[in-house]
């Protein structure tokens, strides 16, 4: 058994196992309610990148906060929203987590320690700086993680969010999922580095790079980085490497993707992978996978039911939540 | 669909594609630069305006990475060395990623050159509520109305965008053309739910439409209703319904808001005395605000009725559904402003 999951330990590994599971079937459930037209809006997947918003999230304390993209419905989970509210979010419920004012590309809490995601590319990087120097100036030990695309790292906001953490040591950390794509465009044809981490240097501060598909690999290396910027250290950027496996947005028939790729990226599925390693640790039966499976499809169902059954907001409830 | 004649049904998206492609043809000048172009496999932008070019013109179809302000300020440079750029952003709202180049730099490289550069730069922006959510949703013509040095198309349909796209190509100026989302006709996988038909017969000819004219669409006696993209088509089928129940409206597309087709728009006054302005820009400072002033400051003694404005709320875009069509201005409410208006 490796050291990190001897250290993480049977339950927390198998938190960290679920919270993985939630995010797949509720994706796949999504997927499914929004092709057959019962969900409105457009919608970001997350299947594949599992690894990477439980790994990091579950690196976190209590009173860290996180930020995300376009694409936040793992990161919304991993971070503890619950199902229902984020569900009753992409059906514009009133019992959303934004009231229906969101829908799928803003999802957060902040009483959960996620700011409501940020649908412009690269938009979130400057605000977690800002949120991490409010740690700062109030001397709390928390940290504040963006949450950000490959495409994202060629924006101007990320330059300046990440020079401006740097320089004050902000308690901040800068994850860059690369997974491969922005869009329809390949992350080659769009930056010359092998990593996206290697932009660090221009900073002055720490760049790593792990395994996106490897949950395991995600926690250890984002437990040192959170470490890291929570005891004064600074920032650093963590760089994931994993795969787009669904499409952009909406139906993508991802024409533009090599089949040798994605074939490899789909035989490296991180839920998949995680699940063998913890057979192997003997921290669960086939049948303790089973409940949790089982749970998972049943939290997810209850949650379609509880957005299905929750009320449209009053078509003047737009004119609400303006100022404070 | 090819008839005899060689004249076509294209919708907005084809025939901008068209257009594109034409005087791209014509000048070796003319590039396209943007998010997500030109890639095989891909979707030709966010909504198939530019699919399949990168076939015809592999070297002037400009992929950039994700970064505005390098696509804006890239557009201006190579403009100002002699090069025809046609920029275009996702969706109108990443506009403000690139504020700089477009409102400090664009917009007046001319004139602060003391009119010794030219800045023939095109910026593509698709605009307009589709059920996306607050940041892509955005119809935000109206801040740029406010900035001098830039004009600005509108195009609601097919004949209009092609005939307006060429017109900004050859411009030697600036122009940004707003284009709806729920318009384009784009298809496959970037078919828009809610796309209303914009698709006109486009002939086979070389053809412009000027800038700063409008067109009236639907002649009319009662009512001047003044309008663009999205809100010009439902105004047109409000105005029809209203023709039955006896109020004349007379429809007018402005298609360009800049220069604003002031001519047009008084003789049309002249005759009613009665406006109704509808827009999905946001009602405080939107773009109907200005033309109501114009009308009210140049022709006061032709007005019969308060000048209405029907607009979109001044919230952010809510993504609900219930709620989003209560922020865009909707049948009802336009057939409510109108009918009050002819009333008065
Ligand atoms: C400023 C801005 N430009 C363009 C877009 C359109 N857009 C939405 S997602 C996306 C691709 C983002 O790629 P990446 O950052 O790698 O995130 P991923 O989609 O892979 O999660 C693009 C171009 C946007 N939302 N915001
Ligand atoms: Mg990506």
């Amino acid at each position: 058994m490796s050291k990190i999951l001897k250290k993480i330990g049977a339950q927390k590994a198998l938190e960290m196992y679920k919270r993985m599971l939630k995010i797949r079937r509720f994706e796949e459930r999504v997927r499914y309610l929004f092709l057959e037209g019962i969900m409105p809006g457009t919608i970001h997947q997350y299947d594949g990148q599992e690894a990477c918003a439980v790994g990091v999230c579950s690196a976190l304390a209590d009173g860290d906060v996180i930020a995300s993209t376009h694409r936040p419905h793992g990161h919304a989970i991993a971070k503890g929203l619950t199902c229902k509210e984020i569900m009753a979010e992409l059906f514009g419920k009133t019992t959303g987590c934004c009231k229906g004012k969101g829908g799928s590309m803003h999802l957060g809490n902040m009483d959960k320690g996620m700011l409501p995601s940020i649908a412009i590319v690269g938009g979130n990087l400057p605000i977690v700086t800002g949120m991490g120097l409010a740690f700062k100036l109030r001397s709390k030990k928390n940290v504040a993680v963006s949450f950000f695309g490959d495409g994202a790292s060629n924006e101007g906001a990320f330059h300046e969010a990440i020079n401006l953490a740097a320089i004050y040591d902000i308690p901040a950390v800068f994850v860059c999922e690369n997974n491969l794509y922005g869009a329809s465009t390949h992350v080659s044809i769009v930056c010359k580095l092998k990593n996206i981490a290697d932009r660090a240097c221009a900073y002055g501060i720490d760049g790593v790079v792990a395994d996106g598909n490897d949950v395991l690999a995600v926690y250890e290396t984002a437990e040192k980085v959170i470490k890291k910027a929570r005891n004064g250290g600074g920032p650093s950027i963590l760089e994931l490497k994993t795969f787009r496996r669904c499409g952009h947005s909406r139906r993508d028939s991802k024409a533009y993707m090599r089949k040798e790729e994605l074939d490899y990226w789909m035989a490296r599925d991180p839920i998949a992978m995680f699940k063998d390693i913890l057979l192997k640790a003997g921290f669960c039966s086939e049948e303790d996978l089973e409940r949790i499976s089982k749970e998972v499809d049943a939290e997810v169902e209850e949650a379609v039911e509880y957005a299905q059954a929750s009320p449209d907001p009053r078509p003047e409830d737009a004119l609400e939540d303006i100022f404070a | 669909m090819a008839k005899k004649d060689g004249n076509r049904v294209l919708t907005i998206a084809e025939a901008l594609r068209e257009g594109i492609t034409e005087e791209m043809e014509r000048d070796e000048k003319v590039f396209c630069i943007g998010e997500d172009i030109g890639i095989p496999g891909g979707w030709g932008g966010a909504f198939t305006v530019t699919l399949g070019l990168e076939k015809l013109f592999p070297e002037r179809i400009i992929n950039t990475p994700i970064s505005e302000i390098s696509i804006f300020g890239a557009a201006l440079g190579s403009a100002i060395m002699g090069m025809k750029p046609i920029a275009d952003v996702q969706y109108g709202d990443f506009l403000f990623c690139a504020m700089d180049q477009i409102v400090n730099q664009i917009s007046m490289m001319r004139y602060i050159s003391g009119g010794k550069i030219k800045v023939p730069v095109v910026i593509r922006v698709p605009v307009g509520a589709s059920n996306r959510g607050p940041q892509h949703a955005h119809s935000m013509e109206s801040w740029f109305i406010n900035v001098p040095g830039i004009k600005i198309v509108c195009p609601s349909n097919a004949y209009d965008a092609k005939g307006l796209l060429k017109a900004a190509i050859r411009d030697g100026n600036p122009v940004m053309i707003f284009e709806h989302k729920l318009l384009y006709g784009s298809k496959g996988a970037r078919a828009e739910k809610g796309t209303i038909d914009a698709s006109r017969y486009i002939p086979k000819e070389d053809y412009i439409v000027p800038i700063g004219k409008a067109e009236v669409l639907r002649k009319g006696n009662d009512v001047t209703i003044l309008s663009t993209l999205l809100m010009l088509h439902r105004s047109l089928s409000v105005a029809e319904q209203l023709e039955s129940e006896g109020v004349s409206c007379e429809v007018i597309d402005l298609r360009s808001l800049v220069p604003l087709d002031t001519e047009g728009i008084f003789n049309s006054v002249k005759k009613t005395g009665k406006v109704v302005i509808v827009e999905e820009c946001t009602k405080r400072g939107g773009w109907g605000a200005e033309v109501a002033a114009r009308i009210a400051e140049s022709i006061p003694d032709h007005l019969i009725a308060p000048i209405k404005r029907i607009a979109a709320l001044d919230t952010p875009v809510p993504f609900s559904p219930v709620m989003e069509n209560y922020y865009v201005p909707s049948l009802e409410r336009i057939k409510d402003g109108i009918v009050k208006t002819a009333a008065y």
